[in-house]
This record gives structure tokens, C-alpha cells and sequence, in this order.
């Protein structure tokens, strides 16, 4: 197709084909002919909207964060929501849980509880607390600095976070050896 | 006579030739760029076909037959490979926005991002995210420019002066650097995770900055009016300071700056 076009021989090959005398003696060209090429249906123009919303319907929406570059913008932002939806979940939970069995979850068998592990488990347990811990605040210290208009440049943005990073990474540290 | 012209044309055979005929100048060849191979993987989808998933389509050209820009190859691949690929493009030179798509996981303008030269590695092109396609890398851009068009950006102010132009002071001028250069490409709306979610009703970056731009005329009398119109839970506050705005802006703008500055103007009002 796109050699004929290069070499300018669509119309005179269309002209061939479509020639009368070829068409007379050929059924299946005359066929193709009667039934032309396009089929158009006349629509009032109030019909137009119909047809855009069954289009609409059909169309797929495009993806997005899984194929979006990983950034810290985003990345931090989606941290801070599930560590603080985490943090959400365990202060309910064992709140609600304390209020269905109260002798389980009280202060003393906690303590207990947690004694008698290993101590690899303990330190892992304080490390998975420590560091959401840490960044949910010390992101929260930054939210509060965007809010009273700090640090609102692109690159504000992205040294803030980086200090937030390396504030949380200090800290679960210190948190995790006290 | 007979013999002068014999002799003449004789002595002519054995004179040197002049460059312009020479051996040497009759074998320069053009310079041979050599082929480098660069694999572009495209998100395709047909109206035609709507049953036939999204998928992504790969192509292969010559970076050294193919200008600098994404948008060069696009044009390439659409001429001499796929005349069926489908995208906007208008200006070429990043006024226009059409031609704003997702190129290796960042929304930007296909004409201003260029083509990686590293040909080991694909360039992967999408259509803006969490946007209705109506045909390959083509958005459904409607809800985005109903939302533009809902926050009244024009000048409004009932008292013009009568016997001439607005005058405005150089300082609040200056205000409105930063924010009247939006092109409404939609690179910035449609990168950030609070519009992905709430499309249906949160503003987005772009309509929000022109918003704050039309409420940080000097010019405008209508700034209650339309901080009235941002005062319910989610048309502003949907946005949660993640400045994927600012960072994917191909005109360098701030829109996050100017949400953050909104929303401190419409606490302390």
C-alpha cells in the first residue's frame, strides 16, 4: 500500500480496477462496487450525544501508578498515610481488644509476653514499630512546615524530605537502643 | 588547420585534471551515520476493537534517522512504520500542550522530552494517567477542561475604571509570575495521586493554580466569590502537599506552591 503511494499508483490502479468494462465482466468487482467501499448511515445531529457516551462507556481508563516513576514525592506521601493508617488500626485494635478481654491485654501479660521472646524477635519487633513511628512524625513536622508556606519549592520539597529520611533513620535507631 | 587542432587536442589529453573533476573529489561519499537502533514500546487501544485489551505496542528506528525528541520519533514511527498510531500534537516547541503523555513513567510534553541516546534501553510511552482513552495515547480531556471552565477564569470586577485601562503596581504584577504561563497541558493534574482517586470531584493542580491566579489579580474583585467556591471538603483539599505537580511541570511551574498559598489565605481569612 505504501509503495503504491510512494510510486503515485493508487489512482491509476483504482482507475483499473474500477474501470466499467473490467467491472461488467467481473461479478465480484461489481459487487464490491454496488456495495461501496464505506457504509454511511444518515443520523440526526440530536444523535450525536448518544453515540459519544456508549463510546464513553467502552473506553479503558489509562494506568497509572503502576507505571509511574517511583519519586520521593509520591512515595513519601503514600508512606506517611500507611504508617498513620497503620498506627490507626493498632491503637484501635488493641483498644478494642482490651475492652473484649481485658485480662489477656493488660499491662502485666504484655510485659510478659514480650519478655519471654528472643531477643532477635524483640529488636525486630522494636524496628518495624520505631521507624513508621519516626517518619509519621517527622513527616507530620514537615506537613505543618508546608502549611504555614516553608519550603514550597520543588526543591524545598525534596530536601526536606531527604532530611526527613535521614531524621527517621536516626531516630528508629535511638528508639530501638533505648 | 587540420593539424594545429590535432596537436591541440593532444596536448589537452596531457594536462593535469582540475579538482573539480579529479579522482580523488569523485569518490567523497556523504557521511555515514551508522544505525542506531532504539526499541519504543507504545500504549495502544482501538475504539474499534473495544472488546481487544490496552496493550503496548514495540517499534524499532535509527535515532540517527529521527530528530532529537520523543515527538520527532512518534512522527517517525507514524509515517513509516504505523500510520494507524494515534496522538496530539501541535506546536512542537511546548506552547501548545498537546502532545502531553507519560514517557518513562513522567508526564511530560513529547516535544520538549528527548530521546534517551542509551539504545540498549526501551523508552515507554503512555497515554496521561487514570484518563479515559478515546484511542491510543489520546485522554478524554473533557472533565479536565469542564473543571477549568467551573472556576470563572476570566476577570471579574464590577466597578472598571471609566476612562481607562486596569492599572495594576509592578509588585502585584509580579504576583502572577509563575502561574499565567500555564499552557493546561494536564501533565501536572493527571501525575498526581489525589486526582487519580477523586477526578470526579477534586479540582487538581492546574485548575487550582489558575484559580489562585485569578484570586491573586489585583485587578479581580470577586477573590470571596471564589475562595466561597473552594470552602467544602473536596474541590482544594484533596491535595495533600505530594508535589508530583511540581515535579513533572514541563513549563517549571509550582502548582502545590500556589494550592499551599490558597489554602493559608483561605485559613487566616
Amino acid at each position: 500500500m505504501l509503495a503504491y503511494r510512494a510510486l503515485g499508483l493508487g489512482p491509476a490502479l483504482r482507475q483499473a480496477a474500477l474501470n466499467p468494462r473490467n467491472v461488467a465482466r467481473n461479478p465480484a468487482l461489481r459487487n464490491l462496487v454496488a456495495r461501496r467501499f464505506v457504509q454511511t448511515e444518515s443520523l440526526p445531529p440530536s444523535a450525536a450525544q448518544a453515540i459519544l457516551n456508549k463510546q464513553r462507556l467502552l473506553r479503558p481508563s489509562s494506568p497509572h501508578f503502576t507505571i509511574y516513576q517511583p519519586q520521593l514525592t509520591w512515595l513519601g506521601s503514600i508512606a506517611n498515610r500507611v504508617t498513620g493508617a497503620g498506627f490507626s488500626v493498632l491503637l484501635y485494635g488493641y483498644a478494642l481488644a482490651y475492652l473484649v478481654a481485658p485480662e489477656t491485654f493488660s499491662s502485666a501479660n504484655v510485659v510478659e509476653l514480650i519478655a519471654s521472646l528472643p531477643e532477635a524477635v524483640k529488636y525486630a519487633g522494636k524496628v518495624i514499630l520505631a521507624a513508621p513511628f519516626a517518619f509519621h512524625s517527622l513527616n507530620g513536622l514537615r506537613h505543618l512546615g508546608w502549611d504555614m508556606g516553608r519550603f514550597l519549592t520543588l526543591k524545598g520539597a525534596y530536601s526536606s524530605g531527604y532530611a526527613v529520611l535521614g531524621a527517621t533513620a536516626v531516630s528508629t535507631i535511638a528508639l530501638v537502643l533505648l | 588547420m587540420q593539424s594545429l587542432v590535432a596537436t591541440r587536442s593532444s596536448a589537452l589529453k596531457h594536462t593535469v585534471r582540475g579538482f573539480a573533476s579529479s579522482a580523488a573529489r569523485g569518490q567523497a561519499t556523504p557521511l555515514q551515520k551508522p544505525v542506531l537502533n532504539k526499541e519504543f514500546k507504545i500504549y495502544r487501544w482501538n475504539p474499534d476493537e473495544p472488546s481487544k485489551k490496552p496493550t503496548l505496542q514495540s517499534y524499532t528506528i535509527d535515532l540517527n534517522q529521527c530528530g532529537p525528541m520523543i515527538l520527532d520519533a512518534l512522527i517517525k514511527i507514524k509515517n513509516e512504520i504505523d500510520p494507524t498510531l494515534t496522538f496530539r500534537r501541535s506546536c512542537r516547541e511546548g506552547i501548545c500542550g498537546s502532545c502531553a503523555m507519560n514517557i518513562n513513567g513522567q508526564n511530560t510534553l513529547a516535544c520538549l522530552c528527548r530521546i534517551d541516546r542509551n539504545a540498549s534501553k526501551d523508552t515507554k510511552i503512555y497515554p496521561l494517567p487514570h484518563m479515559y482513552i478515546v484511542k491510543d495515547l489520546v485522554p478524554d480531556l473533557t472533565q479536565f477542561y469542564k473543571q477549568y471552565k467551573s472556576i470563572e477564569p476570566y476577570l471579574q470586577n464590577d466597578n472598571p475604571p471609566a476612562d481607562r485601562e486596569f492599572l495594576q503596581s509592578q509588585e502585584d504584577r509580579k504576583k502572577l509570575d509563575g502561574m499565567y504561563e500555564c499552557i493546561l497541558c494536564a501533565c501536572c493534574s493527571t501525575s498526581c495521586p489525589s486526582y487519580w482517586w477523586n477526578q470526579d470531584e477534586y479540582l487538581g493542580p492546574a485548575t487550582l493554580m489558575a484559580a489562585y491566579r485569578w484570586m491573586a489579580d489585583s485587578r479581580d474583585t470577586y477573590k470571596t466569590h471564589r475562595m466561597e467556591k473552594m470552602q467544602n471538603e473536596l474541590s482544594l483539599y484533596r491535595c495533600h502537599t505530594i508535589f508530583n505537580c511540581a515535579r513533572t511541570c514541563p513549563k517549571g511551574l509550582n502548582p502545590a506552591a500556589a494550592i499551599a498559598k490558597m489554602k493559608l489565605e483561605l485559613a487566616s481569612e
